[in-house]
């Protein structure tokens, strides 16, 4: 009856609840939207030499500004790209010479795909690795563990993709060292990205799990469960790893910022055409439309990535209420 | 000091300290200027008409890699130190006061804390760049931007603690300032999380200048950069990789060294939480 009353609470709590954090999503995206806005266009004159370049004679500027609307106050200005933003007109790019939205789904389905594949590996990987070493503490394994996620997340992604290359592609010449897909899609292309993906971010989860494993394994109703007899295998395995798992799960959840920044330098290291060469190509071509939507877009695959990871902590772990 | 007898701390140590001292030593150490161009494209070890030897070759330009290399210490150490000291000092600043006199203040700083660790890191950073342009102080002023919220929330959280403990009552009860309690009560006992989590974020803010030196958005050309090396030699790899490897071996092993350091520094903590 007790289990029951808990569960009640929560299902009258996680309306309110997931109203207040789409309503803190909502204001923070606001929040990011205007601090991008105020930093790529509080000055006009600027936008209009990015837009048409270093050459453009000051009176084309200012017929461009002109007719663009630039004139008007900035906070007006704001509002009136906040709106065209939200009804999904996200302007043109300057570089591609085409539709924002209509250039920005494709490449997000491609770097899902990318990211997707990375998480596939990296998840197993990271858990496994944690749980063998926080299942003994301080054994040669556990040490071995350690230094390796050290190691391996203190090389950067585009550092272990330069050794990757270097050993597989120029060296051994085993996997194609681009994955533009010219030719379709191909998994052989996908390996190397995601190899260095997973160099960087399984590492960090394998000792998140690690902790949390090793302070499970010394709470005491693992030694209960020791005491009566069950075997070290079934203890870990029925017992452990349940309660173990709840913290590095949704921690794999909000590593995907830091995911969606590999990302971006895997792309443009394997000439990969998705969302972070889109962003990348725009940066180097100051292609003002195309950055605000880019950025809009991550920030916004963030922000519902940590609701995302709150309600599944809350929902693999029972003590937790929607408060 | 005692930390140092671990092997992990100490290999740590070393590394940082060796490129430390070439950092320090460049001008003694570099056997070229890293900004003159010779010969282009030579391959390790491969000697001159003056019988000079370039030990790491010579980029597309004719510059000597081994001096652009040791001088790329100077640069990433001193621009990705003076980033994080700046980082430090608004985090820390904000924390402080967010986590001392709570209420608005706090609700304010935090707000905006978390708007900006909403961004990728990296989504962010180009955001600034494109927007300020490359630079070192603008790479510093990113750094700063990006790492601050970070450091505003451990020391935020730590003096939310602090603040409730005896001794900050017996210091307010003494007519201290609140600065003094600020900076002379509760600073010097947060140092301990701190000093590790300096380590670490000198080795980030390291890694985002190479990365942003790998997009082309770091440093300006000519500076000798590890990250901008990279991104010159990239195109150029497959036949020459000397142009790529090195730098990217002195870059972890300077990140690695950090990452050792602070976990080094890091491991007393746990050694008194399992006997307790």
């Amino acid at each position: 009856m007790a289990r029951m009353s808990v569960v009640d609470a929560q299902a009258s709590g996680l309306p309110r609840w997931l109203l207040l954090k789409i309503g803190g999503m909502v204001l923070t995206m606001i929040a990011v939207s205007f601090l991008v806005f105020s930093v790529l266009e509080l000055n006009v004159d600027d936008v209009a030499v990015k837009v048409l370049g270093q050459f453009s004679t000051a009176d084309q500027r200012a017929a461009w500004l002109q007719e663009g609307g630039y004139n008007a106050p900035f906070l007006l200005r704001y509002l009136r790209w906040l709106g065209h933003f939200i009804t999904g007109h996200w302007g043109n790019s300057t570089y591609y010479r085409e539709d924002v939205l209509t250039l920005i789904a494709p490449r997000l389905a491609a770097s899902g795909l990318l990211a997707g594949a990375a998480l596939l590996v990296i998840v197993p990987v990271g858990l496994a690795l944690g749980v063998i070493a926080g299942v003994r503490e301080g054994s040669v394994v556990d040490r071995l563990v350690s230094v390796f996620a050290i190691v391996t997340t203190s090389i950067p992604e585009f550092a272990s993709a330069v050794f990757l290359t270097s050993l597989f592609v120029f060296w051994l010449s085993w996997l194609p060292g681009v994955s533009t897909m010219a030719d379709g899609f191909h998994l052989r292309e996908l390996v190397l990205p995601v190899s260095v993906l997973t160099l960087y971010s399984a590492g960090y989860i394998a000792r998140m799990t690690r902790s949390s494993m090793i302070q499970v394994m010394q709470s005491p109703y693992i030694r209960t469960a020791r005491l009566k007899g069950n075997s070290m295998r079934r203890v870990i395995l029925r017992h452990a790893l349940r309660n173990a798992l709840i913290t590095p799960v949704t921690v794999i959840m909000l590593q995907i910022p830091w995911l969606l920044s590999g990302v971006i330098v895997v792309e443009v290291f394997f000439a990969y055409q998705g969302f972070g060469t889109l962003l990348y190509q725009a940066a180097l071509n100051t292609d003002i439309d195309l950055i605000e939507a880019c950025t809009m877009v991550s920030v916004a695959v963030v922000v519902t990535t940590q609701v995302a990871s709150d309600l599944l902590y809350a929902w693999l772990n029972p003590r937790m209420s929607f408060r | 000091m005692k930390a140092l007898t671990r092997p992990t701390a100490a290999t740590g140590a070393l590394l940082v300290g060796g490129w430390l001292l070439v950092a320090l030593l460049s001008r003694v150490l570099a056997p070229y200027d890293p900004l003159h161009s010779m010969i282009p494209l030579m391959t390790p070890g491969a000697r001159g008409p003056d019988g000079a030897v370039f030990w790491l070759g010579t980029d597309a330009l004719g510059r000597d890699v081994l001096s652009r290399l040791i001088y790329g210490a100077r640069t990433v150490i001193v621009v990705a130190t003076a980033a994080t000291l700046t980082a430090y000092a608004v985090g820390m600043g904000t924390g402080l006061l967010a986590g001392y006199f709570r209420g608005r203040v706090d609700t304010v700083l935090s707000f905006f804390a978390n708007v900006i660790l909403s961004f990728p890191v990296l989504v962010l950073y180009i955001v600034i760049i494109v927007a300020l342009g490359a630079s070192a102080a603008n790479v510093v002023l990113a750094v700063t931007f990006g790492s601050a919220p970070a450091i505003f929330r451990i020391v935020r959280a730590i003096t939310i603690d602090l603040r409730s403990r005896d001794f900050i009552a017996a210091a307010i009860i003494q007519g201290e300032s609140t600065w003094r309690i600020l900076l002379v009560e509760i600073l010097p006992n947060s140092s301990g999380a701190l000093v590790v989590d300096f380590c670490l974020r000198l080795g980030y803010s390291a890694i985002t200048m190479g990365v942003l030196g790998f997009l082309g958005l770091g440093l300006p050309p000519p500076t000798p950069d590890w990250g901008g090396m990279v991104n010159e030699g990239r195109t150029m790899a497959f036949a020459f990789p000397h142009l790529v490897l090195f730098p990217c071996v002195a870059l972890s092993s300077l990140v690695l060294g950090l990452s050792l350091l602070a976990d080094g520094l890091r491991e007393p903590a746990g050694r008194l939480r399992r006997v307790g």
